[in-house]
């Protein structure tokens, strides 16, 4: 077939941040089939302590302290890590190398104190059913953590290097953008994992 | 902070002054998949990963199929003894799984991943990278499984796999393990097409294509890709509860320690019920093209039949519980589900309506797809009239898990996903392979299929009725049932020659047939716009869209964009509702980091059927595979 | 098209001929039964009429002769709407049709769901690959338990608790009822109700495993007079074997691993992993309706349980041909 120009986009600039470009969609698409596995095992928690009579069934409630320290962390994290997204935006270089190292020793802080959650959970994922789905919710909210503190890590050897370039800016305000899911996702399961058991039991 | 971002590549060149010929030579040197062996592994072009996905697809297609005719073989007479019953049972099993991740989910897949991208008007599938992963962890899953089968691990617990027959007490072998990490494989590849689909779907459309200008299968991929998303999430819990129950004694399934056995069945056919449409739905959205082709008028109804593939969507995820009426669910609850799944009928209906419409209204040609077509109807609205049959739990008391289901499914899935689909593949054949298919032959196979299916499968109906139970090897000649059952049988055979036809057709076509134009059926949506097969960069310039189809308004010259590089690989990203380009987004070039990194995952996955410790030694290959594929190697497209 | 309607027909005629089976939902033999079979019929009509008046829009879609338009966007507005609106009033009346099918169906689900409060209770246990029966009585000493055959008078509402030892399976009988799954950590109920005597043949419907095909059972439904008389001979204790070759049956079933898992009331023999064999011979048949109760086939069954339903949970007897034949002796005794 015959062509006619008709629209010029020369002018187009080849990158943008956020919703403008793909790999924010991807992220989004990707948070939205995460978030739905939580939602599921959420739900299949929530199944389980309405079959039983008893809920939770035998083990004693986890141990507050590793849990109220790493939630309170990741809650504080949300501030470096808006930071860092607005030096992004500004494509300022050294405050985003300052972020993401910041940012790259919270996660590593987080993943240590996520260790000692799991060690002061008080019971083993096969005692019963309550352990099974507890020790379920909170490794699948690990991997999430260990993903994200991976990626940052990556990301913050490579604004050192020399393909810093404009474009990679908004890799990492994706990158800002996926921890907020990490941390958003989190107070729920929290309260799940924590309190929940100490209300109803 | 977008005047930040606007980063200008002064000094490129650009398509606007070249000529037709020295455009396509130097984008077919920036976009071809490079020849030889690397080429092939690292090729991230949507049309060759998109072939090989169907041509994958359909080899599961045959083997799946070739285990029913083994099924039907030993059930041809009662108290066979051709096949024993630990035989029998992995074949079902096999046959219902590998058809339905295996061939039906990925198939329609294949097609989107080859046609969304033409169709929209871009050069590449958004994410052409893990549009690559995608099929090698797909392959993987298929190999898997088939192999297990072979060495005499197939998994023989049916294919949704119901605890506790699948926990370690009643299953000690590895079939169920395979079982369920061949669903971890397909899965995860599923779930990666649909963010490509979506997002392609969504940002990468031609300027000017509106959100109701999009051709009505993209609209059906997307919302099967919406389906997938929130559908297979349940799945993958189910079947990683599933494993650790078996590897390292998690309790979920298993009653008595606070686990529930129904658990399972909810989460199971959570996702179980919206994947029947993730495979139906993409099979009503090639109808719709086709129709509108051959009816040579645009589909009655566009608005109509897009709001019904959203309701159908959406209502889908309210009728797991019908596939459970009779493990005792509370009265109320369960009739609540009698009504949405019989809703459903509604939707379902005003796609039917639109098509009888179209083609009433329009003067159908008759040609081997429209024959397809219409097949579907005859077939599809019994299996649909039936799934409301089954819909009413007194009802489905009785026919539940005999062979009135499996009647029922099968109309719905061949008549409504597989008749489709062969008439999807006569209508695009060419224009994947630059040859038509053989007319006559076509013609035969149709026959041959519509007659062997209805042979095969409405005995099927009876044969629920009077009592034969599903997934049974052999059943005493006193029943009664032999006489149908021969008659399923004999119908199976016409059905298998049918596809033998179809698989004769295309081969012989790819060398003989007459050589395709570009728009052989005269069709209006933009795939037909680009030379058959399509350069590898998809169109010389990005049309722009004017109408719902573009070519049948603009009869001699399409208008067009310009101002791409031809000095990398550029796509445009528009905006969602209006499709207006915003950037001019670098495109990947092949790599090698997809392959490896599925292997790595792949073995990660085997290694975690046998050892909890698979996920301590298997993360770190993984976590350096992928570094290697994010990681810029200071090409043209990691320069801005 | 036309294919499709010959289906039809001769779909009809075909289970008109085969409504005398003895396990089909077509040919109801109690109220619960006649009620789907109803329902069934109706939706038939309904959805038939619909699929056909489909057929002939589309093969008059596809035959009737008319000019081609000209260019495929040459379309009529005032045509177009009409034809939108044509096609939503259809939807509306699918919407209707599918409401009116959704009461139908609640209404005959609740009769057929309708808690009774007479009638007698028994209770069915699924095992990989059979069924323990259970009559409970007030009076302890008047329980007994037997296996793959049900006996229950007629015209008396029959309520069966439903359990397992194992995996699911699901407990059916299409002359009778609807079916209804055997879940552990649930208990379910299936009611019965013969309107006449008759042999209603069972079989589990959800597949258990490897033997699944071979998983069926027998209702049989008599005269209440008969049924008591058979009720009280199943509580007796087997009665002592009589002459040589019998003894020395008993002796044999006592001295090998039959005892391990059978139960014969009456004897040393208490297991209970297998079915209670105590009144063997009155039933029909062996190893969940696998094969008629015969001499023959009881010594193949004893002597090679595997052959004749192979991954069975009994293992093969190991006997020798006088200790066989002696112990089928003996068991076919067991009245
Ligand atoms: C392509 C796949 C597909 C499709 C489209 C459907 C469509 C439907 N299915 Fe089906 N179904 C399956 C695939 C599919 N199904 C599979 C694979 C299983 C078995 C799984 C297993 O157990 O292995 C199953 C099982 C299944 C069950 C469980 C049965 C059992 O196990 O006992 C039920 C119960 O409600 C059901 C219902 C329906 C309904 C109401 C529809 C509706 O969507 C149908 C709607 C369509 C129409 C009704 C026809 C067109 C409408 C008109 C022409 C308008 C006029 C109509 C009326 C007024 C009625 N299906
Ligand atoms: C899209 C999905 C799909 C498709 C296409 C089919 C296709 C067929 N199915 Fe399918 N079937 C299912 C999905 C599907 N099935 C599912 C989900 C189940 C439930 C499983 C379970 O219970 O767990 C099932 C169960 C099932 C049963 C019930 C088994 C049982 O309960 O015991 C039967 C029995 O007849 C059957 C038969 C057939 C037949 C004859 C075909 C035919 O249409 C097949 C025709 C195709 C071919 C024959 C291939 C042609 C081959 C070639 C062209 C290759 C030739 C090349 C060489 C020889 C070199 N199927
Ligand atoms: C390991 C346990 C076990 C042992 C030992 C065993 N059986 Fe069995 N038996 C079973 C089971 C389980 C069944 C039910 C099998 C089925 O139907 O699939 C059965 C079924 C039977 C039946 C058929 C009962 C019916 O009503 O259908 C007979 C008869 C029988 N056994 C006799 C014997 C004799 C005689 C011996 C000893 C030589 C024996 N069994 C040893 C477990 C055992
Ligand atoms: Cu028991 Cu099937
Ligand atoms: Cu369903």
């Amino acid at each position: 077939m015959r062509e006619r120009l008709a629209q010029d986009v020369s002018g187009l600039p080849t990158w943008a941040f956020e919703s403008k470009s793909t790999p924010w969609w991807g992220t989004l698409g990707f948070m939205a089939i995460e978030g739905m596995g939580f939602a599921l095992a959420v739900g299949m928690w929530l199944y389980l302590a309405a079959v039983n009579p008893q809920w939770p069934l035998g083990p004693p409630p986890a141990t507050l302290w590793p849990g109220i320290t790493l939630t309170a962390l990741l809650v504080l994290s949300l501030v470096p890590n808006w930071w860092c997204n607005r030096m992004a935006l500004r494509q300022d270089l050294r405050s985003v190398q300052i972020g993401l190292v910041v940012m790259s020793i919270i996660g590593l802080v987080a993943v240590a104190l996520r260790g000692f959650e799991i060690a002061y959970l008080n019971f083993r994922w096969d005692v019963d059913a309550y352990g099974s789905i507890v020790w379920l919710i909170i490794g699948l909210h690990t991997t999430h953590i260990v993903t994200d503190v991976g990626d940052t890590i990556v990301l913050a050897v490579l604004m050192f290097t020399r393909h810093a370039r404009p474009r990679r800016f908004s890799d990492v305000t994706d990158n800002v953008f996926y921890w907020v899911f990490v941390v958003v996702t989190w107070p729920p399961l929290y309260l799940l994992i924590y309190w929940a058991p100490r209300w109803m039991g | 902070m977008t005047d930040a971002a606007v980063a200008t590549s002064a000094g490129r060149l650009r398509d606007t002054a070249l000529g037709q010929q020295e455009l396509a030579a130097r984008l077919d040197r920036l976009w071809g998949t490079p020849r030889g062996i690397l080429g092939w592994l690292t090729t991230v072009d949507h049309k060759v990963i998109g072939r090989r996905y169907i041509a994958t697809a359909f080899f599961f297609l045959c083997i799946g199929g070739l285990s029913a005719i083994a099924m039907r073989l030993q059930l041809a007479k009662p108290e066979s003894r051709l096949i024993d019953a630990d035989l029998y049972n992995q074949l079902f099993t096999m046959h219902g799984s590998n058809m339905m991740f295996l061939f039906a989910v990925p198939v329609m897949e294949a097609f989107a991943v080859y046609f969304v991208p033409l169709m929209v008007g871009t050069r590449n599938i958004a994410f052409p990278r893990l549009n690559a992963f995608s099929y090698w962890v797909y392959l993987s899953g298929g190999i898997f499984l088939w192999t297990s089968f072979f060495l005499g691990e197939g998994p023989d617990v049916g294919w949704f796999a119901y605890a506790p027959l699948t926990e370690q007490q009643y299953s000690p072998t590895h079939r169920p393990d395979v079982w369920a990490q061949m669903i971890t494989f397909t899965e995860v590849s599923a779930l990666a097409v649909s963010v490509e689909i979506i997002v392609t779907v969504f940002k990468q459309r031609a300027p000017g294509m509106t959100l109701d200008r999009i051709p009505v299968f993209v609209w059906s991929m997307l919302v099967t890709s919406f389906l997938v998303f929130f559908a297979m999430p349940a799945i993958m819990l189910a079947s990683t509860s599933l494993i650790l129950d078996r590897l390292v004694g998690t309790q979920f399934f298993v009653s008595g320690t606070g686990g529930d056995v129904l658990l399972w069945q909810h989460l199971f056919w959570f996702f179980g019920h919206p994947e029947v449409y993730i495979i139906f739905l993409p099979g009503t959205g090639m109808v719709s093209m086709i129709v509108a082709a051959f009816a040579r008028r645009p589909i009655v109804g566009y608005l109509p039949v897009v709001l019904s593939l959203i309701a159908t969507g959406f209502l889908s995820f309210g009728l797991w519980v019908h596939h459970m009426f009779a493990t005792g669910l509370p009265q109320m609850g369960a009739s609540f589900f009698t009504a949405s799944s019989m809703l459903i009928a509604v939707p379902s209906g005003i796609q039917i309506f639109c098509w009888l419409a179209t083609l009433w209204d329009g003067k159908p040609v008759i040609r081997t797809p429209l024959l397809f077509v219409l097949g579907f109807v005859v077939i599809f609205v019994i299996g649909g009239m039936t799934g409301v049959m089954v819909a009413s739990v007194p009802l489905d008391t009785q026919v539940h898990d005999t062979y009135f289901v499996v009647a029922h499914f099968h109309y719905v899935l061949i008549g409504g996903a597989v008749f489709p689909l062969i008439g999807a593949v006569y209508y695009w054949f060419p224009k994947i392979c630059g040859r038509m298919m053989d007319e006559r032959l076509g013609r035969w196979n149709f026959w041959l299929a519509f007659v062997g299916f209805n042979l095969a499968f409405f005995p099927m109906h009876i044969l629920g009725l009077q009592g034969m139970p599903r997934r049974v090897y052999t059943y005493q000649p006193e029943m009664g049932w032999g006489g149908l059952n021969l008659t399923a049988t004999v119908g199976a055979l016409i059905l298998f020659a049918s596809f033998v036809l179809l698989l004769w057709n295309a081969v012989r076509s790819t060398r003989h047939g007459v050589a395709a134009p570009d728009n052989p059926w005269d069709a209006g949506t933009l795939e037909w716009a680009t030379s058959s097969p399509p350069p590898p960069y998809n169109f010389a310039r990005i049309p722009v869209v004017t109408h719902r189809e573009p070519l049948w308004a603009e009869r001699d010259e399409l208008p067009v964009a310009h101002g791409l590089s031809v000095e990398r690989r550029e796509v445009l990203v528009s905006t969602i509702t209006e499709a207006r380009p915003e950037i001019r987004q670098a495109s990947p070039e092949p790599s090698i980091w997809p392959l490896l990194t599925a292997i790595v995952v792949g073995i990660f996955f085997l290694g975690s059927i046998f050892t909890p410790w698979a996920v301590v030694w298997g993360t770190p290959p993984i976590a350096v595979a992928l570094v290697g594929w994010f990681w810029p190697k200071g090409s043209r497209e990691d320069e801005t | 098209m036309a294919t499709g309607r010959a289906f039809l027909i001769s779909a009809v005629s075909l289970s008109l001929a085969a409504c005398s089976g003895r396990q089909s939902s077509l040919d109801p033999q109690g109220p619960y039964a006649q009620q789907i079979a109803n329902l069934f019929w109706a939706f038939l009509a309904v959805c038939a009429l619909i699929w056909l008046a489909v057929c002939v829009v589309l093969s008059i879609a596809v035959i009737r002769r008319r000019a081609a338009r000209p260019q495929p966007l040459e379309l009529a507005p005032a045509r177009e709407r009409m034809m939108g609106q044509l096609v939503l009033s259809l939807g509306g009346g699918t919407g209707v049709i599918v409401i009116a099918f959704a009461l139908i169906s609640y209404v005959a689900q609740r009769n057929l769901w309708a808690e009774p409060n007479s009638g007698m209770t028994l209770r069915v246990v699924g095992h990989q690959w059979w069924w323990e029966v259970l009559y409970d009585d007030p009076q302890p000493a008047r329980n007994f338990i037997t296996a793959n055959e049900i006996h229950i008078p007629v015209n008396t509402l029959v309520r069966v608790r439903l359990e397992t030892r194992d995996v699911i399976h699901s407990f059916w009988v299409p002359s009778l009822a609807g079916k209804m799954d055997q879940i552990s950590g649930h208990i379910n109920e299936q009611l019965l109700l013969a309107a006449r005597p008759g042999i209603y043949r069972g079989q589990c419907a959800e597949f258990c495993g490897q033997e699944h095909a071979k998983m069926a059972f027998s209702v049989v439904a008599s005269s209440p007079e008969e049924f008591d008389a058979w009720r009280d001979g199943q509580i007796r204790a087997a009665a002592p074997p009589e002459g040589p070759e019998r003894r020395r049956g008993r002796h044999v079933f006592e001295s090998h691993s039959c005892l391990v898992c059978h139960t014969i009331r009456g004897t040393i023999a208490g297991g209970k992993f297998g079915p209670d064999l105590t009144h063997l011979a009155s039933r029909r048949s062996i190893a969940a309706g696998t094969a008629p109760l015969t001499a023959g086939h009881l010594g193949g069954w004893i002597a090679d349980p595997q052959h004749l339903k192979p991954g069975t949970q009994m293992p093969p007897g190991d006997l020798g041909g006088a200790d066989l034949s002696a112990l089928v002796a003996y068991l076919m005794g067991l009245q």
